[in-house]
């Protein structure tokens, strides 16, 4: 890291550490708990596999899932106010890692939904005999990338950052050995993945070069002030630095890995992928778009913003092409679904380059991304819990008649397909959407507001579709019903609370959205 | 009466269906068990919808009827919800929203009622009871709430329950009904909600009032239009409005009676309610420059409907009972747009009339339609006429007797409910609004006024058809009027009849409310 050099200092150092504090940095270790706790967790589990015999193994799972919640815990006295560690020690104001409202907020969405994953994941484990260290490890360093990079505020904590979340991600779609779809798919993962951090490496290294700072506050001062003939290698620069994040938040074109990938790697990680791959993603966006590059929001403003609109309609027609008999077709439905989400979660990343306040903006897609992550887990969950039990294919067909069979789980996938949707009783769906539409319109984006606009409309048909097969009669079945057993506990959780807190966000949406329209940079 | 308890009531009268539908859903606690489970969660549905009722008299009766009380908002709450949006829970009623509410609350309770004794064929009365609940809590917000996005949802809110009581408990073909219902009025609520947002954003508020207060200002030309066209078009889909119709005869025919009676009754009602209370007010601009074709749409609405009535009236036509009387509210709901369009107090007055009216004479003629289906297992108007007719008169004399007077209300003969609205409508027509194309109305009046004729001529058709005939042996008996279905239709003959005789009543009550939505709030 930038910091290698860096030892902790006693914290309150003494009065004969004066000349020590001049090149040594103290660091606020509850600024950084909240990663370090799923890091340690990380190295702990793996070490941990080799002495644990086969029996207890599932005890790994369950000691993921603890540490992942004691890191949200971690979040709580982070709350009084802003934190900063690991800054220059010649001012004191410019920090590599920054706790303030935005970290807090999608260190949330992140370890959340990592949580939940793991959840997920507990059963999935098991039934399919995945080696429990390594995935665990490979879960954890993951997600503990994923918490570090929004409180990142230098380019090169960024990159780390990102790598730290994406490596353990290809492994972990890899995981399932002997399954030649899941290899394939996390080859395809890697080497776009790895293009796209090469071509990002490039735009860093011309934005270093114009700048002359690698601290996104300098690198914005610097930016502003460079001489007149770097503006087109700088403005090159922002450019390529863009597409590695874009890769993360699989925009238009860099999203043709989505679907392989979530077809061929287990379900929760699947689920992992779709919200804490795009938090990753678009959370570095915003960190250097809004504050290392305010210069050029001439050049990524309408960048963003036609990205923006091509992902979002290309998921969508992707996902209306989806034939719902086609095998997998429920992941890949969702899968293009997520696609087309992460097109709205750009829109007011672009309404930031032309708003005043591109601060306030952007919490638009803090709002909506909390929202999608709940909603986007739950159906995840839900189609995790149905693939399980059937043993088939898990095409969108499969779950003709669902209401019957297992009305709780049909209700809740119904209402997380609804909150998708963006229609009552998804209420918080359909703020989430009024919210981001506001942030377009706004902004004097109407162009976008209206290209979004057709999206969601296009986007209603094939939620609706899905969401009413459910409550078809189901099919004259080919085969025997299997014998209804009761779902997994661990399953049966991550439903029941990703539907609670859907319901409860549904009934006072202002507990996310009142992160739109707030300066949480 | 006091406003906190006036605010208390109309809170209450929005949410004790939406608590009644969840209680529904649990076994009844002990003591109120009943004969069985399912007795017992019908049972649940009755009190309800009867508490929900009776608030609703009490809300009536402690309404401020003074000079100047129908035009002010009333029992107003108002509440702040998303402050990130501005969306405010604000509710309160006036003289437009108070009848409408009423009716609601009525004609739930009535099919609650009716449902008790009769329980569709279908799955489980508990989903039945709850889905009725969520049904009649999404109508009663729809008519009581202030603020757009609200409004808006609970807009949609009826959507759900309406499809699952076509698909789970309707007659044929009601998987591809409810499906074209949701589907339609589903696309037409997005464009409604574009519409909405777009004068959220550019009026800068979502309140109603508000806006109203407004009157525009604060919209551009342009944006009133494109905000009266996207909104327009939800509202006319659901109205239905010729030629965004097609849903309506498909899912009356395959509707339960309740369904149908509600659907008909109330759900066409809140679009023509989003017309007066939320585009006349809130963009007057935009309505005057469409109001032309929307009274266009609305008198072809009425020839469309009763022309395609006449078809079905016809003997060997095959025509069902149920999808004619949907065309007749395709005919009857192009009288209220006309109404509106014509932007007069005297139109909306009209217009305002007649969608009560029509509730309670539709909702009647659903009752007894299905109260005919199932006693001949038909709503074919052939198979039930056979040869000669279906002798109603003397198989079931005062089954025959109260068709025979849903059918003439039906058609608007003075001293019944139909008469006032429809007259008002044409006459406002003869004079519309300053600034609207005389000698068009004209034409629209004189094709309102044919279609009147084209109304009396096939519902006396099917009065001649169902109630008349020959009476042979062979029929089996039908049994006539039973006590519940007097208690269920009694109230509805009786208000057709009272507000036939004396139209002043509601119209007082509209009228003072109307003349300020179309002068702005002032």
């Amino acid at each position: 890291m930038t910091y290698a050099h860096a030892a902790a200092a006693p914290a309150g150092g003494t009065a004969d550490t004066v000349l020590a504090e001049s090149v040594v940095q103290s660091v606020d270790w509850l600024a950084v708990a909240p990663p370090t706790i799923v890091a340690v967790a990380a190295v702990a589990l793996l070490v941990a596999d080799l002495f644990v015999p086969e029996r207890a193994k599932h005890l790994l799972g369950w000691s993921a899932v603890a540490a992942l919640a004691l890191s949200l815990l971690a979040l709580l006295p982070l709350l009084d106010g802003d934190r900063g560690t690991f800054c220059l020690t010649d001012d004191p104001n410019v920090c590599s890692y920054t706790a303030d409202r935005f970290a807090l907020v999608v260190q949330l969405l992140v370890l959340a939904g990592a949580l939940l994953a793991a959840l997920l994941s507990v059963h999935d484990v098991r039934a399919t005999k995945l080696p429990a260290g390594e995935f665990w490890f490979l879960l954890l360093a993951s997600a503990a990338g994923a918490a570090l990079l929004p409180a990142a505020r230098d380019l090169a904590t960024l990159v780390i950052a990102l790598e730290v979340a994406s490596l353990p991600a290809f492994a972990l779609v890899g995981l399932r050995r002997g399954d030649r779809l899941s290899s394939e798919a996390a080859l395809k993962f890697f080497l776009s993945s790895v293009t796209a951090t090469a071509v990002m490496l490039l735009g860093i290294s011309f934005v270093y070069a114009a700048g002359g700072s690698l601290h996104l506050a300098r690198l914005a001062d610097g930016l502003a002030t460079a001489p007149e003939q770097l503006e087109t290698l700088a403005a090159a620069g922002v450019v390529l630095t863009l597409v590695g994040f874009a890769f993360k938040t699989a925009a238009v074109p860099f999203h043709f890995w989505v679907p392989d990938t979530y077809v061929g790697a287990p379900i929760p990680v699947a689920a992992y992928l779709s919200v804490v791959g795009k938090a990753v993603g678009f959370s570095g966006l915003i960190l250097v778009t809004v504050l290392a590059f305010p210069a050029y929001d001439h050049v990524w403003g309408p960048a963003i913003a036609v990205l923006a609109a091509l992902t979002m309609t290309a998921g969508n027609v992707a996902a209306l092409r989806q034939r719902a008999d086609a095998p997998h077709s429920a992941v890949r439905l969702l899968a293009w679904s997520s696609v087309a989400q992460a097109g709205y979660l750009l829109v007011p990343i672009a309404a930031a380059a032309y708003a005043d306040e591109p601060e306030r903006a952007v919490g638009a897609t803090l709002a909506y991304a909390l929202m999608y992550g709940v909603v986007n887990l739950g159906a995840f969950a839900v189609v995790a819990a149905v693939g399980a039990k059937g043993g088939r294919g898990g095409r969108v067909t499969d779950y003709r008649g669902l209401a019957s069979t297992r009305l709780p789980v049909a209700l809740a996938l119904a209402f997380f397909l609804i909150n998708l949707a963006g229609l009552p009783p998804g209420i918080i769906g359909l703020f989430a959407k009024v919210t981001v539409l506001g942030a377009a319109v706004d902004a004097g984006l109407g162009w976008l507001a209206v290209v979004m606009a057709a999206n969601v409309v296009v986007g209603l048909y094939y939620y609706l579709r899905w969401t009413a097969l459910l409550f078809r009669p189901a099919a004259p079945a080919a085969e025997p019903p299997a014998v209804r057993t009761a779902l997994a506990a661990p399953l049966r959780g991550a439903i029941g609370l990703t539907a609670a807190l859907g319901i409860a966000l549904s009934g006072a949406p202002q507990l996310v959205l009142r992160f739109a329209g707030e300066a949480l940079l | 009466m006091d406003p906190t308890a006036m605010q208390l009531v109309l809170a209450a009268i929005v949410v004790l269906p939406l608590l009644g539908a969840l209680a529904a859903l649990f076994p009844a606690p002990p003591g109120l068990k009943g004969k069985n489970p399912d007795q017992a969660v019908l049972r649940h549905g009755v009190t309800v919808t009867g508490a929900v009722f009776a608030l609703s008299v009490v809300l009536a009766a402690g309404f401020d009827y003074g000079a100047d009380g129908p035009a002010t908002m009333q029992a107003e709450s108002d509440v702040s919800w998303i402050p990130a949006l501005g969306i405010r829970i604000h509710l309160g009623v006036d003289g437009v929203s108070l009848p409408l509410l009423v009716l609601t609350a009525l004609l739930t309770f009535l099919c609650a009622v009716y449902g008790y004794f009769v329980m569709p064929a279908g799955p489980s009365p508990r989903a039945f009871v709850a889905l009725l609940l969520v049904l009649e809590g999404g109508m009663l917000a729809t008519f009581a709430v202030l603020n757009l996005l609200l409004f808006f949802l609970a807009f949609e809110m009826v959507l759900i329950p309406m499809y699952f009581l076509i698909a789970r408990w309707g007659g044929a073909g009601r998987g591809a009904a409810a499906w074209k219902f949701i589907l339609y009025t589903l696309l037409g609520s997005v464009v409604m909600l574009l519409g909405l947002l777009l004068v959220g954003f550019q009026g800068g508020t979502f309140d109603m009032v508000a806006l109203a207060t407004d009157n525009g200002a604060g919209l551009t030309h342009t944006t009133q239009l494109v905000a009266v066209l996207a909104i327009g078009i939800g509202l006319a889909v659901k109205t239905p409005m010729w030629p965004l119709h097609s849903w309506l005869p498909d899912a009356h025919t395959s509707a339960p009676t309740v369904g149908s009676v509600l659907l008909a009754g109330v759900l066409l009602k809140m679009g023509t309610y989003g017309f007066v209370r939320v585009l006349l007010p809130i963009a007057p601009d935009g309505m005057e420059t469409y109001a032309p074709y929307l009274a266009a749409f609305g008198v072809t609405g009425i020839l469309y409907g009763s022309l395609a009535c006449l078809a079905l009236a016809r003997t060997g036509a095959r025509g069902d009972l149920k999808r004619l009387i949907a065309y007749s509210s395709v005919g009857h709901m192009g009288f209220v747009l006309l109404g509106i369009s014509t932007l007069t107090p005297t139109g909306v007055n009209g217009a305002l009339f007649a969608n009560i009216a029509h509730g309670l004479i539709t909702g009647l003629l659903f009752f007894l339609v299905g109260a005919l289906k199932e006693r001949t297992g038909t709503t074919d108007l052939d198979a039930l006429a056979g040869r000669t007719g279906a002798a109603l008169y003397g198989s079931a004399p005062r089954l025959g007797a109260l068709v025979a007077f849903g059918a003439v209300a039906s058609l608007g003969l003075p001293g019944l409910a139909g008469f006032w609205g429809e007259m008002l409508a044409m006459f406002a027509a003869y004079d519309p609004a300053a600034g609207l194309p005389r000698p068009a109305y004209l034409v629209f009046m004189a094709v309102a006024g044919f279609g009147t004729l084209l109304t009396a001529a096939y519902l006396l058709v099917v009065v001649r058809r169902v109630c008349m005939g020959d009476r042979t042996d062979d029929r089996p008996a039908l049994g006539d009027v039973r006590r519940y279905e007097i208690a269920a239709w009694s109230p509805l003959v009786t208000l057709t009849v009272l507000a036939g005789l004396w139209p002043a009543a509601l119209l007082g009550l509209t009228d003072p409310a109307v003349q300020k939505l179309l002068a702005g709030g002032s």
